[in-house]
């Protein structure tokens, strides 16, 4: 009799202790990497770590909205390995080969440089790591090179390019000339580029009054607005980003540039909250896809924008929608191909298969896998204008555009996708 | 060609900027020949402090006509509160070693500052536009040009008459004067040279925490302000001669001109035409327009 009810206890702890040794089984362990210093902190970096700290957080607790309501990723908990993107290439890709080597992730979600994702895709292949890119906007990752192990859930930055010269086209009749003034690197050269292209190929003989190239963080932009002031353009475009962007604002706006071009900040979201009183009415500002003022309202964006917010006191801004979404898609893949290995944890190798071709639904909207051979993501993008209404800085004139229409079919460069006239 | 009044103006006010972040460099090398790498920290400090402290006037509803009095006092306490303990506690025991030593610890301490900038401060940008926008505009050219970028000109010519004449006319200037030419002559003539180099020191980081100080309310002040500013300084510094006050003005107004011109006319240029104008001035004259001939000593 005592033999028995010692082993009916023994039964009874271990029944009661069951799920919580399942979800004690060894945790799912992210590396996530990302400007935690350095200008690029600031307005991408800081808002996608604390994004990666609420959605872990959530997940964990499994309160994540349906589908992806499962603890963890499928039951496993997640244990976050945080480290700072800042410094040059080369210390970046040794971070990485750390990161995969020394500290043993499971895999990496992060990048939010051009030149960092360039350096890390191959080091990833090599190492067989499941990478993830968040933010990163050059096309060139799958338009020149095929990958297996690295993927990107965000839109390219030719999708803003040709988005803005969509919208641009749109809201404001009989555009005879445009400008730019973007950042003389990799990034500010090919998001002027795209749109130059882009606009040429929607409207054959538009003038280009002047493109200006400051140097990156520059800060001092008076010459530069005094030559676009003097251009006359219709639509003047930037891709400035951060302190570049507040400087830019701070000083064009008590000049009056804004009131004879329409002006176009393709980064603007990231400046629209801190600098809601110095942006004057009528500026079309991008999110780099449907994230923030342009979330649709579904659950996710619910529960993600409602519980940012609550947490860290600042709305959530672009970075951190992508870094969400970053995080749901790897989860949805992960649980996919799970179920497909009978219920065991999956490869590096399995949850790429799953992830590759994927939908899913994340507070931006619908995420599909589409390009890049199943490895990049294109999503719709929508462009507005700014409005100050009652205090707030509101976004009204608010156009969609479906992800087909702005992002290059498969297999096609984004380059040629556009000069050919955005053929399907 | 109605692009020429915007040209003169666009470029007399980037080098008013430029002297007032170049001439502290050129004093720096001129009394004491180091090569001070910390003015770039000194000018993003005066930044941040000139930032963050109107930002906390105005937001407690003190007279936004002070600010300008709060910038110029930020600047002054983040040198007081610096550049004196460098001097002393540090920079006075390098004075004997190579002149590459002295440069290598002016370029730690401004990594050192960079990263205590983070630390007070944090990695977020600071703005604070009520003064820009307090003074209101004027035109020329049919363009609109913000008056508070007459304060920057006014402030350069102040700076530039004040050192001229403290330098000329009064007694400390022709002693100064004196330890730049020979310190060692006037160490022996009973010149308190330390004490010069300390106050030199310390005047030229001012200068540089001002010059940041009173470009904040223009620009969002973010880490990593100071880089630019030493690379350009450098520039301007020896363009005009490094250690020569007229050559630092000289410089500024040459760098600033060319680079408004070629905003204007030639935008893909602009990057590199600076140093493409050094270039060219250095290979005719090396020490610069206004270098400062020095007698080899035996």
């Amino acid at each position: 009799m005592q033999a028995l009810r010692k082993l009916a206890t023994l039964a009874f702890v271990a029944a009661a202790l069951a799920p919580v040794w399942a979800f004690a089984q060894q945790p799912v362990k992210i590396g996530f990497v990302m400007f935690l210093s350095g200008p690029a902190a600031s307005p991408f970096g800081v808002p996608a770590k604390q994004s990666a700290d609420f959605v872990v957080d959530e997940l964990n607790a499994g309160k994540g909205p349906a589908p992806y309501g499962k603890a963890g990723f499928g039951g496993s908990k997640i244990e976050m390995v945080a480290i700072d993107e800042a410094g040059p290439t080369t210390s970046v890709v040794t971070e990485y080969r750390n990161l995969v080597q020394r500290s043993n992730v499971d895999l990496v979600i992060g990048y939010i440089s051009s030149g960092s994702c360039l350096a890390i895709a191959p080091v990833a292949e090599e190492l067989k790591k499941l990478t993830n890119f968040f933010d990163c906007g050059t096309p060139r990752i799958f338009e020149d090179a095929s990958y297996k192990y690295v993927f990107r859930t965000s839109p390219t930055a030719t999708m803003d390019s040709v988005g803005a010269a969509l919208f641009v086209k749109e809201a404001r009749k009989g555009i005879k000339s445009i400008a730019g003034l973007n950042q003389n690197y990799a990034w500010g050269q090919d998001s002027w580029g795209d749109f130059e292209l882009s606009m040429k190929t929607l409207m054959p003989g538009i003038e280009v009054k002047t493109s200006q190239m400051p140097k990156l963080f520059a800060g001092q932009y008076n010459a530069e607005i005094s030559a676009l002031l003097g251009a006359g353009a219709d639509v003047i475009h930037s891709s400035f980003w951060d302190g570049d962007l507040e400087a830019l604002i701070l000083q064009a706006s008590p000049r009056g540039l804004m009131d004879k071009s329409m002006m176009v900040l393709t980064t603007g979201e990231t400046a629209m909250h801190k600098l809601a009183a110095q942006i004057p009415d009528g500026t079309v500002l991008g999110a780099r896809g449907p994230f923030g003022p342009y979330a649709p309202d579904n659950a996710y964006n619910r529960w993600f924008s409602k519980g940012y917010e609550a947490r860290f006191q600042a709305p959530p801004n672009y970075a951190s929608y992508q870094m969400a979404q970053a995080i749901l898609g790897v989860k949805a893949a992960w649980e996919k191909a799970m179920a497909g290995n009978g219920g065991k944890r999956p490869t590096n190798e399995q949850v790429g298969a799953a992830l590759e071709h994927l939908a899913f639904d994340g507070p931006g909207g619908h995420v599909r896998m589409a390009i890049g051979k199943g490895h990049q993501a294109i999503m719709e993008t929508a462009y507005g204008m700014t409005k100050r209404a009652g205090g707030k800085l509101t976004m009204v004139n608010v156009k969609r555009y479906p992800a087909e229409m702005v992002n290059p079919p498969e297999g096609a460069k984004s380059a040629d996708w556009i000069k050919g006239g955005f053929k399907k | 060609m109605d692009q020429v009044g915007p040209v003169l103006v666009d470029g007399v006010i980037y080098s008013a900027w430029l002297f007032i972040a170049a001439v502290g460099l050129t004093l720096v090398y001129g009394v004491m020949k180091i090569l001070n790498v910390t003015h770039g920290s000194f000018y993003a400090l005066g930044a941040y402090a000139g930032a963050s402290l109107t930002g906390a006037w105005l937001a407690r509803g003190y007279p936004p006509a002070l600010s300008y009095a709060v910038l110029l006092g930020g600047a002054l306490l983040v040198t007081l509160v610096f550049a004196p303990a460098i001097e002393r506690g540090l920079l006075r025991f390098m004075y004997a070693k190579d002149e590459v030593v002295i440069l290598l610890v002016t370029y730690a301490l401004f990594l050192i500052l960079e990263d205590t900038i983070k630390l007070i401060w944090g990695v977020n940008p600071y703005f604070v536009a009520e003064p820009y926008a307090l003074l209101g505009s004027f035109e020329v050219g049919g363009l609109k040009y913000p008056t508070y970028n007459l304060i920057l000109v006014g402030l350069a010519l102040a700076l530039a008459a004040g050192l001229a004449w403290v330098l000329h006319s009064t007694r400390v200037g022709k002693l100064l004067l004196a330890v730049i030419h020979d310190p060692e002559m006037s160490r022996a003539l009973g010149v308190n040279v330390d004490r010069y180099y300390l106050v030199t020191f310390t005047l030229a980081c001012f200068l540089a925490a001002l010059g940041g100080s009173f470009t904040a309310p223009t620009v969002s002040v973010v880490p990593g302000l100071g880089v630019d500013v030493i690379v350009l300084s450098f520039a301007v510094v020896v363009i005009g001669g490094l250690g020569s006050l007229p050559g630092a003005a000289l410089g500024a107004v040459i760098v600033g001109l060319v680079r408004s011109v070629s905003v204007h006319y030639m935008p893909q240029v602009e990057l590199f035409v600076i140093y493409s104008v050094m270039a060219l001035v250095l290979a005719f004259r090396p020490r610069g327009l206004f270098g400062l001939a020095e007698p080899r000593k035996i």
